[in-house]
């Protein structure tokens, strides 16, 4: 009896186990369809997605029956973006640059503040902390019309620096959050040690905050990278056609229509596009989930 | 004056970016709340007050009325079910799963697209001519339906379901987060005093990710109102204009339509939706802060 009640249990136990992975794997298979299908979309020809004559049973599920790499070529070298035909290759050379200087000058400065934030007192620091994490929080339609005026007096209008400084002005007020509360973290008595042996302001934060700042900077710049490489608002309303960035570019591709709508390319287009971000997601992942774990998202 | 200009450091280490916030920020905020109240068209013109009437023709507007009942819809649902996803899987992933990495990061890489690349995904997913619906006709399901992006009526609930794929991996993220964060003696110990699997969830796990709840709420939430390119690359606001939002209205209106003072005063009043949400929760939080 009591034999049969321990495997009957065991039975159970075992059967929950797999409900609980099967689940699980279904969730991750509906995560998985819509980049499936993306990808085996990009490797058809077009008779093939549209299931012309030969083609019949073809699904966006169905995996390509001859994969060929000509959507891709064609995404990046040759599709047409508004008026120009020379794919998305030249987007990446000026939309690069754009996105390293803005995620530097942003995680940098978020540094700082976030030091300043959390190891030194003064008057007002905690108004001043809860106007930053406001900041965070504000829809940007209410800066949009004030920021093209002001790009235009700077003459910054349509370049890729005017996108920098816009960046720049809204990305530190979630950097500094970050540092702000990974530092409250570092033990305050460390610091006051360091300022009885005579350490200043900036020796304190750089031989001391710095080199413990790993896990929050991968977050900081994994953030970063994300939000202002999938940027499209800023990018569509201030680039203008001489500073394109990479999305506003892509979406431009997929509504350039030059007879019938090509699919394959599109989708190649947008795996092309996505394609950095997410090599940072599938590399760094683990220690941006382990970052915010640390504290990162306690706000 | 070395030693006074030491003492005085922090403050002029945080003043730059203090400048850039108080301008970029509250200055910008400011200029959108006057420029509301203008009669601007396609340039601002801070020479016609008219009070506050843009806000009136606003909401006199049929396409603000559909941005806001749009918005509610998506808004509670986006919020609702990225939240009832994301804690069903963490809840599921935190059973010592083997594969937890692998699974974890599959939850989590569409939170690395663009929503520019999400709405693409989606939209050629959605249409019934060659995505989904095409597929379960092949398949034997002769009969199935799903047409919503073409509907009037069902086009917004297709920027929920791409919305939700995209940010449900966050959430639970963040709750997986929160449930680490848990000491396992409690559990423990409401194990020892009787307590089942489901009443330790009820009662000790859940209250104990109230923070991680917040957490999620105030940032789909204010994703929610920001949504702008998930609607622009999945349709365009269409049908019509039937997944109109705030957002899409106020770009619209400012930048194509030259009522730049409509499009202001549509901006204020997210703003203001965004305060409410958000002030509470930032006083609460910064009174526990030190």
């Amino acid at each position: 009896m009591l034999a049969d009640g321990v495997s009957c249990r065991g039975v159970a136990a075992h059967l929950r186990r797999a409900l609980l992975i099967g689940v699980l794997v279904i969730a991750a298979l509906m995560y998985l369809v819509p980049l499936a299908a993306m990808l085996f979309t990009s490797l058809k020809s077009m008779p093939e997605i549209t299931g012309m004559a030969g083609f019949e049973s073809n699904t966006i599920l169905t995996p390509p029956r001859a994969p060929t790499l000509a959507a891709w070529g064609e995404a990046w070298s040759r599709a047409c973006i508004s008026v120009e035909c020379t794919g998305l290759r030249g987007y990446f050379g000026t939309t690069i640059p754009m996105v390293t200087c803005a995620v530097a000058i942003s995680v940098s400065i978020g540094a700082v503040n976030g030091y300043v934030l959390s190891k030194w007192r003064f008057r007002y620091d905690t108004v001043i902390y809860g106007l930053m994490l406001f900041g965070c929080f504000i829809p940007f339609q209410i800066v949009l019309i004030p920021i093209a005026r002001v790009l235009g007096l700077m003459h910054l209008s349509g370049t890729m620096a005017g996108l920098v400084f816009v960046h720049v002005a809204y990305g530190i007020t979630f950097t500094t959050l970050f540092f702000r509360n990974f530092y409250v973290t570092v033990p305050d008595e460390i610091v006051s040690a360091a300022r009885m042996d005579g350490a200043g302001f900036w020796s304190i934060f750089l031989l001391i905050l710095v080199p413990v700042s790993g896990p929050i900077a991968i977050v900081a710049v994994i953030w970063q990278f994300t939000s202002i490489w999938n940027d499209f608002l800023f990018g569509a309303s201030f680039g203008g056609a001489n500073a394109r960035p990479l999305m506003v570019a892509l979406n431009n591709l997929v509504n350039t229509s030059t007879g019938t709508k090509a699919y394959n390319v599109d989708m190649a287009g947008a795996m092309i596009a996505a394609l950095p971000t997410m090599v940072v997601y599938v590399v760094a992942g683990r220690y941006f989930v382990r970052g915010l774990m640390a504290g990162a998202v306690k706000g | 004056m070395q030693r006074q200009l030491r003492a005085w450091m922090p403050q002029i280490a945080l003043l730059p970016s203090l400048i850039l916030m108080t301008v970029t920020v509250y200055g910008f905020i400011g200029f959108s709340v006057l420029l509301s109240l203008t009669g601007s068209k396609m340039m601002p013109n801070f020479g016609k007050w008219v009070g506050f009437l843009q806000y009136e023709r606003v909401w006199a507007n049929p396409r603000w009325e559909v941005a806001v009942q749009n918005f509610a819809i998506f808004a509670t649902l986006y919020i609702g079910a990225s939240l009832l996803v994301g804690l069903v899987l963490a809840i599921l992933l935190d059973q010592r799963i083997r594969a937890e990495g692998v699974l974890r990061t599959v939850y989590l890489y569409p939170m690395a697209l663009s929503f520019i690349v999400t709405g693409v995904a989606w939209q050629w997913i959605l249409s019934p001519d060659l995505g989904l619906e095409r597929a379960m006709h092949i398949w034997g399901w002769e009969n199935f339906r799903f047409d919503w992006i073409k509907s009037d009526k069902m086009a917004i609930y297709c920027v929920v379901i791409a919305g939700v794929w995209q940010a449900s991996g966050f959430v639970m993220a963040t709750f997986l987060a929160a449930l680490r964060g848990i000491n396992p003696e409690i559990i423990s110990a409401a194990k020892i005093d009787g307590a089942g699997g489901l009443s330790v969830y009820r009662f000790v796990v859940l209250p104990a990710l109230r923070p991680a709840f917040l957490t999620a709420i105030v940032v789909q939430g204010h994703l929610a109102i920001k949504s702008y390119d998930l609607v622009v690359a999945l349709t365009k606001g269409g049908p019509g204009y039937a997944t109109e939002l705030p957002s899409t209205f106020m770009y619209a209106f400012t930048f194509t339509r030259n009522e730049m003072a409509m499009g202001a005063a549509s901006a204020v009043m997210m703003l203001a939706l965004v305060s409410a949400l958000i002030v509470p929760y930032l006083y609460s939080e910064l009174r526990h802060a030190r």
